[in-house]
């Protein structure tokens, strides 16, 4: 028996998981390859947020943002509070309904290449709150990027998702057009992804599960 | 010293406000304002007890605007400030609603809760403490919008923590489901068809709406023809 065939590395890593210069191989353009990791390098180390700061996470944001854990070394320093300047959207904290639009609305306006962190559990499942005022994870409103766990994240937590991000981006590749395809919501019913999937997805599950939906 | 005195530097003995200690749980010395209530509104206080040393006077419904009044504008009563209007729903759906107001007496250092019962099944409606304490505005609107309970004569009664479009009900009433009445994707698709941009209200609409409200010389250049700017 020979030895089993470890996995491709991902491209612009070596196996160790470090970053490397990515050589040209056959199938690529030459140029198209080194272009991608330039553009990629550049746009992963100079993210502009968009905090979309609701609750309690938005607290743990902004000492992420201080001067102890610092994310001007993520090139990060510049908050943007105009979604028209800003890359990554940061929403952290939870999302009434009442704030549903508004939050599709900054998406909507915020310019390709963006991407959006979905920080804390109630952003991502609706967490603690569920209940009839809060949306069960903003994922059934804007596409989502990362999600970081907790309640809420530690900074350390936040700049672990920003670092997956920022993985993720390296990963981007110029030929692959549908990264840059903007979210096209249903004009009937302003939801982009199937009402059956965001009611499968918003089931009630832990305690909650002992709560009843109809009126007694 | 009665806790019901007034409590200045120098006066009553005392030369600062103490903190009462001790507090039974029932009775104990019920605030004076009780006692005048049932004296000049003798039909219309029903019952006032003493717990954790706070009166409440429960009292008929007709006559919560008088009552109130009386408290207000009475120089030996002085209660100025409204500190809540809210409501109580029991899970006993048997049991009536209740409504609460808060009072505080700042001059006499005083608290009293007044309480009125809303039999279910009728139009739960009370007069509105509007006129007489200005910061009755907003606690009535939030009233009105967790529990559906209007109050007669305030000005501008609709929703302000639920989107006006809200269709669901009451959410605080005992017979509203925690997660709403509607389905995650409906909630969802209604709170999305909302425009953010909406006014806030009907009374920021234009300049052209509000023209009544306008004084005379504003009204008299736009009437000549001037641009309003918008």
């Amino acid at each position: 028996m020979g030895l089993s065939k470890l996995p491709e590395p991902e491209l612009g890593h070596n196996a160790a998981g470090d970053l490397v210069s990515v050589e040209p191989k056959g199938g690529d353009g030459w140029i198209t390859t080194r272009l991608d990791f330039l553009v990629n390098w550049g746009r992963s180390n100079s993210l502009w947020p968009m905090p979309f700061g609701t609750a309690c996470c938005a607290i743990e944001f902004m000492a992420t943002a201080a001067s102890k854990f610092d994310l001007a070394r993520f090139g990060m320093e510049r908050m943007s509070f105009s979604p028209r300047q800003s890359d990554v959207l940061i929403c952290a904290g939870r999302v009434p309904f009442k704030l549903a639009p508004v939050i599709r609305r900054i998406w909507q306006q915020m310019p390709q290449p963006k991407w959006a962190i979905s920080m804390g559990a109630c952003a991502s499942t609706g967490g603690m709150f569920d209940n009839y005022a809060v949306v069960q994870g903003i994922d059934t409103i804007i596409p989502v990027d990362v999600y970081v766990p907790g309640c809420p994240p530690r900074p350390e937590g936040l700049i672990y998702g920003i670092m997956m991000l920022q993985k993720k981006i390296m990963t981007e590749r110029m030929s692959n057009k549908s990264l840059r395809d903007e979210m096209e919501p249903d004009p009937s019913s302003q939801l982009y992804i199937p009402a059956n999937r965001i009611d499968e997805l918003s089931e009630p599950f832990g305690n909650s599960v002992h709560q009843t939906r109809s009126a007694p | 010293m009665s806790k019901f005195e007034i409590m200045k530097p120098g006066f009553g003995g005392s030369p600062e406000p103490v903190t009462p200690k001790n507090v039974p749980n029932r009775g104990g010395e019920a605030n004076p304002s009780a006692a005048a209530l049932k004296a000049q509104f003798a039909g219309a206080v029903l019952r006032s007890d003493v717990v954790n040393g706070e009166t409440t006077v429960l009292v008929e419904t007709a006559n919560v605007f008088d009552i109130v009044k009386w408290l207000h504008d009475d120089a030996a009563q002085s209660y100025e400030y409204l500190s809540d209007v809210t409501a109580v729903e029991h899970r006993d759906f048997s049991q009536p609603i209740e409504v609460v107001w808060h009072l505080r007496s700042i001059k006499f250092r005083r608290f009293i809760r007044i309480k009125t019962q809303l039999k279910k099944g009728a139009k739960l409606e009370v007069q509105s403490v509007w006129p007489i304490y200005k910061g009755a505005d907003w606690l009535e609107r939030e009233c009105y919008d967790m529990f559906g309970i209007t109050f007669a004569g305030h000005y501008d009664l609709r929703r302000i923590l639920m989107w006006e479009q809200y269709k669901e009900g009451f959410p605080l009433r005992k017979d509203f489901p925690l997660r709403g009445r509607f389905s995650r994707s409906e909630q969802l698709r209604q709170a999305l068809d909302a425009n953010p941009e909406a006014k806030y209200s009907m009374e920021e609409l234009t300049v052209a709406d509000a023209f009544e409200e306008l004084p005379l010389d504003m009204r008299a250049r736009i009437k000549a023809g001037e641009k309003t700017g918008e």
